[in-house]
């Protein structure tokens, strides 16, 4: 990265304006749909930035000679080197720059907790004490530029080397890892349970906030590496590690997820109408249930309640106002500071009229005669000591609960790693929690075994995910090159 | 892919269909489902294995027509292919020497009856096989379940083939004449409950495969979820066989019912 600081054009780039200049200048506003439009359709609430604003953005950013925002990556973004591509113009520069780690720019530039890594490392927000450079919004901007330019690159590949590698689920660190070990000259093949690549990316961020055609190009670019997809096919079920081992493959990088939802155990909990934020994101983005061509059914609710205060949260009570709820509520156990979920969503959620039930935990559910779920009962809390996770814990108020009509409640409380493939292959070293156990090199008790993801760390992000993928890729290489 | 190899009508509403899926059909076991989409609107829904040839690579489903998706499926014809299918899911029936083993069956539930009285039979088991249907015509695999069990009875509600009455009376027979060691029940949801209820007062195990709604059959989901000894269970991966003493056959037939109206709606789909 330090070399490519040093071209020529970089360094006249940074002559052209002082960095008083650069500094002076603030930080761009996402375009955004009108809250009381977009509330109740499926388009994407993000509109992305113009070239102009792309540009000036893109003057903010100081290229400093030790870049602290790139260390907040989880995959090592070149930061600097892809911003001043925009700033010169040379946008398709800065699309390839980002894909040399990234196997995928657009959805990262969406979906990523930019304001907790890269953005929260700048020096703008380190020492000079103001808003960081939009580096997510840029990001998005060279991506989608790219993609709608036609001219889309496919990143060079290091001559074939013949090894078979598979890996074990289609969502970020899956395709993160492909993307990575194509690079290197891999034949890789990724296996994925359902009907569809993508994962998480598809199963689970709507529409609104990722566009599944955004997900399908950053797919077709790996197609276009030579990396394999195979649908509807469950390792540890359709075929065994064994049947790989048998086919060739010489490592396999497990990244299934964190499938299984958690639910709270409190009384009326399987009442009709109550679900979990998988079941219900599943029949919107995957299944397209809301369309009525479609086959899969959902309940449209009008008094929504979503359990949770996390982006998952966040998601689904914003497709039930999408869906039609008249009330769309969030009922969170902690106080908004402590909601794991990401700045931007709330805020949109609030822009878009949803109700913030904080310090309310539901100790039980009433239904009808059919079992369909019409109340939920709130325990109010109140905040205490900070617990193991740093905040403030949620604390009961004696005596103080309410009820509050309800015709569906989406239970988005996390979800554990997914159970199918750690049970199936004997001899690996699982957590009592059920995620597979790894080293730094994410390798697992059986060597050719590598995981990441969800499978390994219980629940994090897209951005976590795809840096063990990365780092996976790795450490995966230097095994078998050994 | 998926391609069906053959289809025969078992009765106007049930079909048996032979599917081409060479790597389900070598790594199934008996009481093992698969999930299948029928086209790229369809939703998808599980299906028990009701055989498999390894050689051949087929598994065989049966079906009968109740909604939207199982009509679709079932006006597929052969040469047709099935858009996904997924499996083998869920946990293995659990097959051991137990002695007696009584296998009740109503409905279609017979089908993925038939590779556990196979299993139950070659695991050197007595097996006793109760087959119960509305009437003659909806009585399925009588004779390859001949070939398996010791003894086949089988009751209708209106007596048109061999005894009238319902699976329980069928179970309350061979009980009064001799110890039953172990039960296993497939069928309508209601069906099982009231075998449940029998074989807890006769105090016979019993083992009862669930067919509960479900979206991905993974585990991700948690519409299959039912309450197994007052603990939430998922049937896609903690079943789909439970101790039928434990489950919770109201919650369950109350789930069950989850959507009928939007199904209902949706039958203009297939000219209904």
């Amino acid at each position: 990265m330090a070399e490519d600081r040093n071209v020529a054009w970089r360094e006249e780039l940074r002559k052209s304006l002082s960095n008083k200049e650069r500094t002076a200048l603030t930080r761009v506003k996402m375009n955004e749909l009108e809250p009381a439009y977009r509330a109740r359709v499926r388009e994407e609430v993000n509109q992305g930035l113009t070239k102009e604003q792309a540009l000036q953005e893109s003057k903010r950013c100081l290229d400093c000679p030790n870049p602290t925002c790139t260390q907040g990556c989880p995959v090592g973004i070149n930061i600097p080197g892809f911003i001043k591509n925009i700033e010169r113009g040379e946008v398709l520069e800065a699309a390839k720059v980002l894909k040399e780690t990234s196997a995928l720019p657009a959805v990262c530039g969406r979906v990523c907790p930019q304001e907790k890594q890269c953005e929260s490392q700048c020096i703008y927000k380190q020492k000079l004490k103001k808003e960081a450079v939009a580096i997510g919004y840029l990001e998005r901007f060279a991506a989608d530029y790219e993609r709608e330019s036609g001219q889309i690159s496919v990143p060079e590949i290091t001559c074939k080397n013949g090894i078979k590698v598979a890996v074990v689920g289609s969502g970020p660190a899956g395709l993160s890892f492909a993307g990575d070990m194509a690079k290197k000259g891999y034949s890789v093949t990724v296996f994925e349970a359902l009907h569809e690549i993508g994962g998480v990316l598809k199963y689970g961020i709507p529409e609104f906030r990722l566009p599944n055609r955004i997900v399908d190009v950053e797919i077709d670019n790996l197609r276009k590496m030579g990396v394999d997809f195979v649908k509807d096919c469950i390792i540890g079920k359709t075929l065994s590690v064994e049947d790989l081992e048998k086919d060739g493959f010489k490592g396999i990088f497990v990244a299934s997820g964190a499938g299984l939802p958690r639910f709270m155990n409190i009384p009326g909990e399987n009442f009709i109408g109550i679900m979990s934020s998988n079941e219900y994101l599943t029949r919107v983005n995957l299944m397209d249930a809301s369309n009525p061509e479609y086959d899969t059914p959902i309940y449209k609710g009008k008094r929504v309640a979503v359990i949770g205060g996390g982006n998952t949260a966040m998601d689904s009570v914003r497709t039930a106002l999408r869906l039609g709820a008249e009330r769309a509520m969030i009922v969170y156990r902690r106080s908004e500071d402590e909601m794991p979920a990401r700045l931007e969503e709330v805020k949109h959620a609030k822009e878009e009229g949803v109700e913030f039930m904080t310090l309310h935990n539901p100790i039980e559910y009433f239904g009808d005669e059919k079992g369909r779920v019409t109340k939920m009962r709130l325990q109010k809390m109140q905040l205490g000591e900070p617990d193991a996770s740093g905040r403030r814990s949620p604390v009961e108020i004696p005596g103080a609960v309410v009820d509050v009509d309800v015709d569906e409640v989406i239970v988005s409380v996390g979800v554990s790693p997914n159970p199918l493939v750690p049970n199936s292959v004997s001899g690996l070293n699982v957590s009592p929690k059920g995620t597979i156990v790894v080293n730094e090199g994410m390798q697992s008790s059986i060597p050719m075994i590598f995981a990441g993801g969800d499978i390994v760390r219980g629940g994090a992000t897209v951005i976590l995910a795809m840096g063990d993928g990365r780092a996976a890729a790795k450490a995966m290489d230097e095994y078998l090159k050994k | 892919m998926n391609k069906i190899v053959s289809k025969e009508n078992f009765s106007e509403n049930v079909i048996k269909l032979e599917v081409e899926a060479p790597l389900i059909a070598k790594s199934r076991k008996a009481g093992h489902f698969v999930i299948v989409r029928v086209d790229e609107k369809g939703e998808r829904i599980p299906l028990t294995i009701a055989a498999a040839d390894v050689e051949k690579g087929t598994i065989t489903l049966v079906v009968q027509k109740i909604g939207v998706t199982s009509i679709k499926l079932c006006s597929l014809n052969v040469g047709d292919e099935i858009l996904d299918l997924v499996g083998p899911l869920g946990r293995a029936t659990h097959i051991d020497k137990f002695g007696t083993v009584v296998c009740a069956g109503g409905g279609v539930g017979v089908a993925p009856l038939l590779p556990i009285v196979e299993a139950m039979k070659k695991a050197g088991n007595r097996v006793i096989t109760i087959l119960a249907a509305r009437t003659k015509d909806l009585i399925i695999l009588e004779e390859q379940m001949r070939k398996f069990s010791d003894e086949v009875i089988i009751m209708t509600d209106d007596g048109s083939s061999g005894r009238k009455g319902l699976v329980t009376n069928g179970i309350e027979e061979v009980a009064a004449r001799e110890k039953v060691d172990c039960c296993v029940t497939i069928g309508p949801a209601i069906m099982m409950k009231f075998v449940s209820l029998l074989t807890k007062k006769l105090e016979i195990p019993t083992v009862a495969s669930l067919n509960t709604i479900m979206v991905d059959g993974t585990g991700m989901c948690g519409a299959c979820r039912v309450t197994v000894g007052g603990k939430t269970k998922f049937v896609c991966v903690d079943g789909p066989e439970f101790d039928a003493h434990q489950v919770d056959f109201d919650e369950m037939l109350m789930r069950l019912g989850a959507y009928k109206e939007e199904e209902k709606a949706d039958m203009y789909k297939v000219g209904k």
